[in-house]
C-alpha cells in the first residue's frame, strides 16, 4: 500500500502536495522523523581550533553545543540543562571547560579530567544536603549526538543506530570532495573564514534544499546579476570556465537523496584557462595550483559540483564561491539559514581578499545571486497555504522518465542539465523518513572509505 | 576643537548624511553613488553573542565574514543590478526611509588625502516591499569624511547593525 507520504509526494508522476510545505503535522513529522535520525552537519573544525574551544549550533530546532575537549576529541550535546531546560550556553562561541546553567547552576563538563564522558553533569549546588544520595549525576549528563568528522566538516546524529557518515554519503562523497578539498586536488583541509551569517527566511527549509540540489530551470532568477558583472575574473555571476569544459548534468543518488548539478565524473583536467587576468599575483598562484592538480589527480577520477546538497537540509557550492549552508527549520513557514565560507590556506593575501569579497557579493542575505533566489522562496512558499489551491499540486515534471544511470557511481542517475528528477528523488528519501524505514534503503551499503 | 566649533561641524555632516538619505530614499542611486569617495570602504560586521569578559570581538573586523564588504566598483555593480528590472528582490522596488540621528565628531584630523572627519550617527532603515512585507533595522554607523572640492565625500563607512541572527530574508538596501 502507499503511504500517505508518497501520496503528498508523487515522484512518479512528478506532483508534490503543497501541504508538505506548510501542514504543521507534517512539519511536526518531520521534526522527530528526519531531523531526530539523519546525519546534520552541525560546523567545521576550524571553528572550534583549540582544546575546549566551542561554538554553539543547530540540529533542526535544537541549540547544540559542539565542543572540542582537551584530547582533541569533538562532542555535540544539546544545549538544554538536564534539570528544568533552560540553555546552559546562550553564546555563539567561545573556550570554555564546563557550562553551567544560569537557572540553578547544574553545571556540565567537557574535561576528561573531571568526568568519564564530555557532557556529564559535573557540579549540583547542594549534591550532598538536597538530594542525599538520589540524584546519579552519571545519569543525567547532556544529551549527547553521535559524531563523526569528514574532511574538516562536522556531522552529528541523534539516532545512535544511524549508519557511518561515509554509508549514508554514498558516493556523493566524491561530489562533497571537490567543495572540501584544496583547489590542487590534494585533500588539504581548507580553512574557514571566521564568521557564521545566520539570517531567517520566512519559507519551509525544503524550499531552500530544493534550490541547491541542481534546479538549473531557475536561472532565470538570475538574470539581473549575470548582467551585473560581478565574478572575480570581472565576468558573469562566477567564472564558469571550469565547468564549461565538460557537460554540466544534474545527478542524484537514489535512496540516499543527495543531489547535485556539476560534472560526470570524468579522468583528466582540462586544458589550463588563465583566470584573473588583470591580478598576477592571483593568476600565477591559480596557474600553478592548475598543475599540482594536473600532478595530484593523475588519471585518476574526479568530478566537479557547482552546487550540490546532503539530504536532508546542507548544501555546498564546490567552485565558486566556496561556501557551505545549511537551511535550519524554524517552522513550517520560516527557516535560519547559516552559512560558512571555505578558503585554501595556502591562497597568496590579495586572491584571498579578492575571494572574500566575492564571496560576500554573491552569498549570504547581502549577496547579490541569493537576495534574488528568497524572493521568489518566500512567495511560492506563500501560495502552499492559498485556500483555494489547497488538492491543486505543484508541477515537478521536468524530465520524468528521461534518467540513466552514471557509469563509475553507485546509486547515481543522471537526468539532464534541466530536470526536477533531483528534487522527485529528495522526496522520495524524504518519505523514506517519513515513513520511519531510513535505514532500510538499499543505497546504504557499507562502503570502503569514499573521497580519494 | 572648541564645543562649539565641534557641534557645527557635526551639524554641517548630519546635513551632507541628511541629503544622502533623500538620495536613497528617493531611489536616485546613480546619483547616490557620488557621495563616496574612489577608495571607499564600506564594511557591515556581524554581531556575534560573546561573553563578557570577550565582548570586544563581539562585531567581526576586516578580513572576516561580513554582511557587507564593498568597494566602489561593487556598489556601481549594486546599482547596476538595481537598475535591470529583473532584480527580483528589489521589483518592484522598496518603500525605504532611513533616519539617521545622534551624529557626532569624533575626531578632525588632516591626513595625506585632506582632512578626514570621524563620526557617529544611529541608523533606523524602515523598508516595505511588496503589501506588507516590511523590515526594521536599527544599528550604529561609523562613518568617515573626507573635505574634497566638491565637499564632505565618505571615505569609510562601517554599520553595526543590533542584530544577531538577521531578522531579514535579504539586505538589498543601502546603509
Amino acid at each position: 500500500m502507499t503511504s500517505p507520504y508518497r501520496k503528498l509526494a508523487d515522484s512518479s508522476q512528478g506532483l508534490i502536495d503543497r501541504s508538505i510545505f506548510s501542514d504543521e503535522t507534517l512539519y511536526r513529522q518531520e521534526m522527530q522523523q528526519i531531523f531526530g535520525h539523519a546525519w546534520l552537519f552541525v560546523g567545521h573544525v576550524g571553528q572550534i581550533p583549540q582544546p575546549f574551544d566551542y561554538i554553539t549550533s543547530r540540529m533542526g530546532e535544537s541549540s547544540v553545543i559542539v565542543s572540542r575537549d582537551g584530547d582533541g576529541q569533538i562532542h555535540v550535546m544539546l544545549n538544554i540543562c538536564r534539570h528544568r531546560g533552560m540553555k546552559v550556553c546562550r553564546y555563539d562561541s567561545g573556550n570554555a571547560r564546563s557550562f553551567t546553567c544560569p537557572y540553578h547552576a547544574w553545571s556540565y563538563s567537557v574535561d576528561s579530567k573531571l568526568v568519564a564522558r564530555a557532557g556529564d553533569l559535573f557540579g549540583v549546588p547542594g549534591y550532598e544536603e538536597n538530594y542525599a544520595g538520589i540524584l546519579d549525576k552519571s545519569e543525567w549528563g547532556l544529551q549527547r549526538a553521535k559524531v563523526e568528522i569528514y574532511k574538516g566538516t562536522i556531522w552529528a546524529t541523534w539516532d545512535h543506530e544511524a549508519p557511518d557518515l561515509l554509508t549514508y554519503l554514498g558516493d556523493m562523497v566524491h561530489y562533497l570532495d571537490s567543495a572540501l578539498h584544496h583547489r590542487d586536488g590534494s585533500d588539504t583541509e581548507s580553512e574557514v573564514f571566521v564568521g557564521v551569517q545566520k539570517w531567517r527566511v520566512p519559507c519551509n527549509w525544503k524550499i531552500g534544499s530544493e534550490n541547491f540540489m541542481g534546479d538549473y530551470y531557475h536561472d532565470v532568477s538570475h538574470r539581473s546579476v549575470d548582467l551585473a558583472n560581478i565574478g572575480p575574473g570581472g565576468a558573469s555571476r562566477r567564472d564558469n570556465r571550469e565547468t564549461s569544459m565538460h557537460r554540466s548534468t544534474s545527478v542524484c543518488f537514489r535512496g540516499l537523496g543527495h543531489a547535485l548539478v556539476g560534472t560526470l565524473p570524468h579522468f583528466e583536467e582540462p586544458e589550463y584557462l588563465p583566470k584573473y587576468p588583470d591580478n598576477p599575483v592571483a593568476m600565477a598562484y591559480d596557474r600553478e595550483v592548475y598543475e599540482r592538480r594536473v600532478k595530484n589527480l593523475g588519471s585518476g577520477m574526479r568530478v566537479i559540483t557547482q552546487a550540490g546538497a546532503v539530504f536532508p537540509n546542507f548544501a555546498f557550492h564546490g567552485m565558486q564561491p566556496r561556501t557551505l549552508v545549511v537551511f535550519h527549520p524554524v517552522s513550517p513557514d520560516e527557516m535560519e539559514m547559516w552559512r560558512i565560507y571555505l578558503i585554501d590556506s595556502d591562497v597568496p593575501e590579495e586572491l584571498r581578499e579578492l575571494l572574500r569579497r566575492f564571496y560576500l557579493r554573491y552569498s549570504g542575505p547581502a549577496g547579490m545571486t541569493e537576495s534574488d533566489d528568497v524572493e521568489n522562496w518566500v512567495h511560492a512558499h506563500h501560495s502552499s497555504k492559498n485556500p483555494v489551491a489547497q488538492g491543486v499540486p505543484y508541477n515537478y515534471q521536468i524530465g520524468l522518465g528521461r534518467t540513466k544511470p552514471v557509469e563509475g557511481l553507485q546509486d547515481a542517475i543522471d537526468g539532464g542539465l534541466v530536470t526536477e528528477e533531483n528534487v522527485r528523488n529528495f522526496y522520495d528519501r524524504w518519505a523514506d523518513f517519513l515513513e520511519g524505514t531510513p535505514w532500510e534503503s538499499p543505497a546504504l551499503r557499507a562502503t570502503q572509505g569514499g573521497g580519494d | 576643537m572648541a564645543h562649539r566649533d565641534r557641534v557645527m561641524l557635526a551639524a554641517d555632516i548630519a546635513e551632507f548624511f541628511y541629503q544622502e538619505a533623500d538620495l536613497l530614499d528617493e531611489r536616485r542611486f546613480e546619483e547616490w553613488l557620488g557621495v563616496f569617495t574612489e577608495d571607499v570602504q564600506y564594511f557591515m560586521p556581524l554581531a556575534r553573542n560573546m561573553r563578557h569578559d570577550e565582548i570586544g570581538a563581539e562585531f567581526t573586523s576586516d578580513k572576516e565574514i561580513a554582511w557587507f564588504e564593498e568597494g566602489l566598483v561593487t556598489l556601481q555593480q549594486r546599482v547596476k543590478q538595481l537598475a535591470t528590472g529583473v532584480h527580483w528582490i528589489e521589483e518592484p522596488l522598496s518603500r525605504v526611509s532611513h533616519l539617521i540621528t545622534n551624529v557626532r565628531v569624533l575626531s578632525d584630523e588632516t591626513c595625506a588625502l585632506g582632512r578626514e572627519v570621524r563620526t557617529s550617527a544611529r541608523i533606523l532603515v524602515y523598508q516595505n516591499r511588496n503589501e506588507t512585507e516590511t523590515v526594521l533595522l536599527a544599528g550604529k554607523r561609523l562613518d568617515t569624511v573626507r573635505d574634497t572640492t566638491d565637499g564632505w565625500r565618505v571615505c569609510r563607512r562601517e554599520v553595526r547593525l543590533d542584530q544577531n541572527v538577521l531578522m531579514a530574508k535579504a539586505l538589498t538596501t543601502f546603509f
